[in-house]
């Protein structure tokens, strides 16, 4: 893992070994992390586990007790804030001001002029459809047109990090694509994107980069191909034409058949290369030998596998 | 609410005024037997001794009928009491009231004080002094005490204690209820940003410290135009409606402020006739003269700028405190067991400045104006009277002291509080917080 003597220019966010302690709690145990500009992060994690306390140091409300943060290699300060937009996990906004007025208003905490932020708050209304808001009170919206609205007002100063904390939870399934669609503009308009999830599935689907957050350290990080390439376990998936008992008696020793399912495609064998010695090539040949093969493919992991696997692994080594 | 407050104000002075024209309305009849003879004929006629403004005493003198005759059907009699003095009053010293209810303690002093100096001036005849009319005439006096005060730059100032007093009491209750009111607005905002969850929003764009200041600033900004604007509505409610309601009240301050003080003294303010008209002008312009002149030598200037001083360093200090506790709750039920220390002192204060408007200077008094939790209340009482400049940039230092510490320790509590949910609302809890770094 690099640390400060090899950061590249091209991490936009560096975390080098922050440490926060909460009374008697450690909640970040020497976590470090590099976000390259550009890209999509994904801070994975159990609940508890320190993510929004890591979110909240980037975001500089909270300090670490060690360790720093580097914005483009050097530490991040109060220049920074105009340029960071954060979402946080638990959504809320001044209930008794009227819609358009409170975007406004954070608008220009954000360092944007009255008519900029107007001119495209205008836009961003139109493109969501939600014009005949302006005037209502946040009380009066349901908790999803709400979240909406404090969206637009996370995104609205077009910053060049965007940190959001569970961004997909609380909204219901049509505003959840909406969200990924938005993300992955933003991403393609130069943005880098920070954002801690449950959701396996939306990293699988966005994320560049993970780590993983354990019991407040880094128990896993990189590349996300690099990471399923890492814990692919040699399985493979072989959908055959022929007898079941010649498949189990013709496999050879090196090979472990997990299983055999039936269904509407045909028959599918789940089979893992237990010698390391033996490529695909040895498993193919031997398969030839017994049966026909309709269709040959390996397993990968899925994130949400290897996020089980990895916090169980963990859990396992402190000896719990 | 915001609104309810001139009219509330207005009520305040205006109800008073309306009961003061409510007078005349009742007249008590005390019938008087004298078996010494010595009033018979002197005694006065008439209405003579107007209660409180709204009640008419008047007496009359029976001659040859017992007491007993009255004692069965007096409740019906309608009389309010029965003087009786007794053939031996003069080595006695003793008389007698009759009645259903209770006299009330002005009319038994009225009439004490009657008897009192209508024996005593029989007394010194009975002595048989030539020219003793002359001799009394002479002899009585009235003291005026009239109190002047020597500046150091060898001036003399005549002050009117009660013109002092009103002025400190003014601006001490002034600062407590500003203290009070804006001091809970300020943590009822940080409640609000903090249950609504936008304050990691607005801390994520700006410093809490800028958040908390910025709060306490705006809250106290917000609450000096609505002070302004309710002493500005007070003012021309009250101007307004009394013209229109009570025009017979339309005298100039001065006539306002000597009726008032006329009526305290149980005099006969509304019907100046009864007593020498001449005295009581005489007596006007004096009690005027005596306001203007220590309204004058009071300095006006000296007392604005410590007003204005302790006003806003004091709701400073305490809106500090106030956010702490905004801070450390998730609701505004849970504030109650955190906001009594804060509350204390300010109460104290309270206390103390009514005690102190009477006596100024004791140690007391002078205790509480340099404790700077107190000191924004009390030190205004004692300034009107005077204080030595060592005592006041004590106070002022203290204050602005505590002030700055009170800040930087709010900001380290409020930091970390506003992140903080369901936590115990405890003095603990928040002596954690002051100890993360951050």
């Amino acid at each position: 893992m690099s640390r400060a003597s090899e950061l590249s220019g091209a991490n936009l966010i560096t975390a080098l070994d922050v440490v926060k302690d909460f009374s008697g709690h450690r909640a970040l145990n020497h976590v470090s992390m590099e976000v390259p500009e550009g890209s999509i992060y994904g801070l994975l994690g159990p609940n508890g586990a320190g993510k929004t306390t890591l979110l909240r140091i980037i975001n500089q409300i909270t300090a670490p007790d060690q360790g720093s943060i580097l914005f483009e290699g050097s530490p991040i300060g109060q220049e920074h804030r105009h340029i960071i937009g954060y979402l946080p996990e638990e959504r809320g906004l001044y209930k008794k001001m009227k819609v358009g007025e409170q975007a406004l208003y954070l608008a220009q905490l954000k360092g944007l002029s009255r008519q900029e932020a107007m001119k495209r708050l205008k836009l961003w209304f139109q493109k969501f459809e939600i014009e005949a808001w302006w005037d209502k009170k946040v009380e009066e919206l349901s908790k999803g047109m709400a979240q909406k609205v404090q969206f637009i007002t996370t995104v609205l100063h077009e910053p060049r990090l965007l940190i959001f904390d569970e961004p997909f939870s609380g909204f219901d399934p049509i505003n959840v694509n909406l969200l990924k669609q938005e993300i992955l503009q933003m991403k393609a308009n130069g943005a880098t994107i920070i954002f801690s999830t449950h959701n396996m599935a939306s990293v699988e689907e966005l994320c560049d980069h993970i780590t993983l957050i354990n019991e407040s350290e880094a128990v896993l990080q990189g590349e996300i191909s690099e990471i399923r390439d890492r814990y692919r376990a040699n399985k493979y998936l072989v959908t055959f034409n022929g007898s079941k008992e010649q498949l189990t008696k013709g496999l050879d020793s090196p090979y472990d058949l997990l299983g055999i399912e039936e269904n509407g495609m045909g028959q599918r064998a789940t089979i893992q290369i237990k010698n390391e010695a033996k490529g695909t090539g040895d498993l193919i040949r031997n398969l030839l030998e017994i049966t026909e093969i309709k269709a040959f493919q390996e397993i990968l992991p899925g994130m949400n596998d290897i996020f089980i696997q990895v916090v169980n692994d963990t859990i396992q080594k402190k000896g719990y | 609410m915001s609104m309810l407050g001139p009219l509330i104000f207005a009520a305040y002075i205006l109800i008073p005024m309306y009961f003061a024209t409510l007078e005349d309305k009742e007249e008590k009849l005390m019938v008087v037997i004298d078996d010494s003879g010595l009033f018979t004929g002197r005694g006065p006629e008439g209405p003579v001794f107007t209660i409180s403004g709204t009640e008419t005493l008047k007496f009359q003198v029976v001659e040859g009928v017992p007491i007993e005759t009255f004692k069965e059907s007096f409740e019906e009699s309608g009389y309010y009491g029965l003087l009786f003095i007794p053939s031996n009053i003069l080595s006695s010293n003793s008389s007698l009231i009759y009645s259903t209810n209770q006299v009330s303690l002005e009319i038994s002093e009225y009439l004490k004080r009657s008897m009192e100096s209508e024996i005593e001036d029989l007394k010194l005849a009975s002595h048989e002094i030539e020219n003793i009319e002359k001799i009394l005439l002479e002899v009585e006096t009235s003291i005026n005490v009239r109190n002047i005060k020597w500046t150091k730059d060898g001036k003399t100032q005549e002050t009117n204690t009660g013109v002092v007093m009103a002025i400190g009491y003014l601006g001490g209750m002034l600062i407590f209820f500003f203290i009070f009111f804006f001091g809970s607005q300020v943590m009822r905002g940080v409640i609000e940003e903090k249950v609504s969850r936008i304050i990691e929003v607005i801390v994520s764009s700006v410093k809490p410290f800028q958040l908390m200041m910025g709060k306490i600033l705006g809250v106290g900004l917000v609450g000096l135009t609505q002070f302004l604007i309710w002493m500005i509505l007070s003012a021309v409610l009250v101007t307004g409606l009394k013209a229109a309601f009570f025009p017979e009240l339309n005298q100039s301050p001065t006539e306002q402020v000597v009726a008032s003080d006329l009526f305290m003294q149980g005099g006969t303010a509304q019907e100046p006739a009864m007593q020498t008209p001449e005295n009581i002008s005489i007596e006007d312009m004096d009690m005027a003269q005596e306001i203007f002149a220590s309204l004058k030598s009071i300095p006006a200037g000296m007392i604005l700028i410590s007003f204005l001083f302790f006003f806003i360093f004091g709701y400073l200090l305490y809106a500090a405190m106030f956010a702490v506790i905004g801070s450390a709750v998730d609701n505004e039920t849970d504030t109650q067991q955190l906001i009594f220390p804060v509350i204390l002192p300010l109460i104290l204060g309270l206390y103390v400045m009514i005690s102190a408007i009477s006596n100024p200077d004791n140690s007391l008094a002078f205790w509480f104006s340099i404790i700077p939790f107190t000191s924004p209340v009390v030190m205004m009482v004692r300034i009107p009277f005077g204080v030595p400049w060592w005592q006041l940039a004590l106070s002022a230092s203290l204050l602005v002291l505590t002030f700055l510490a009170m800040t930087w320790v709010a900001a380290k509590v409020y930091r970390t509080g506003i992140l903080m949910y369901g936590k115990k609302n405890s003095y603990k809890e928040i002596w954690k917080w002051l100890r993360y770094s951050s």
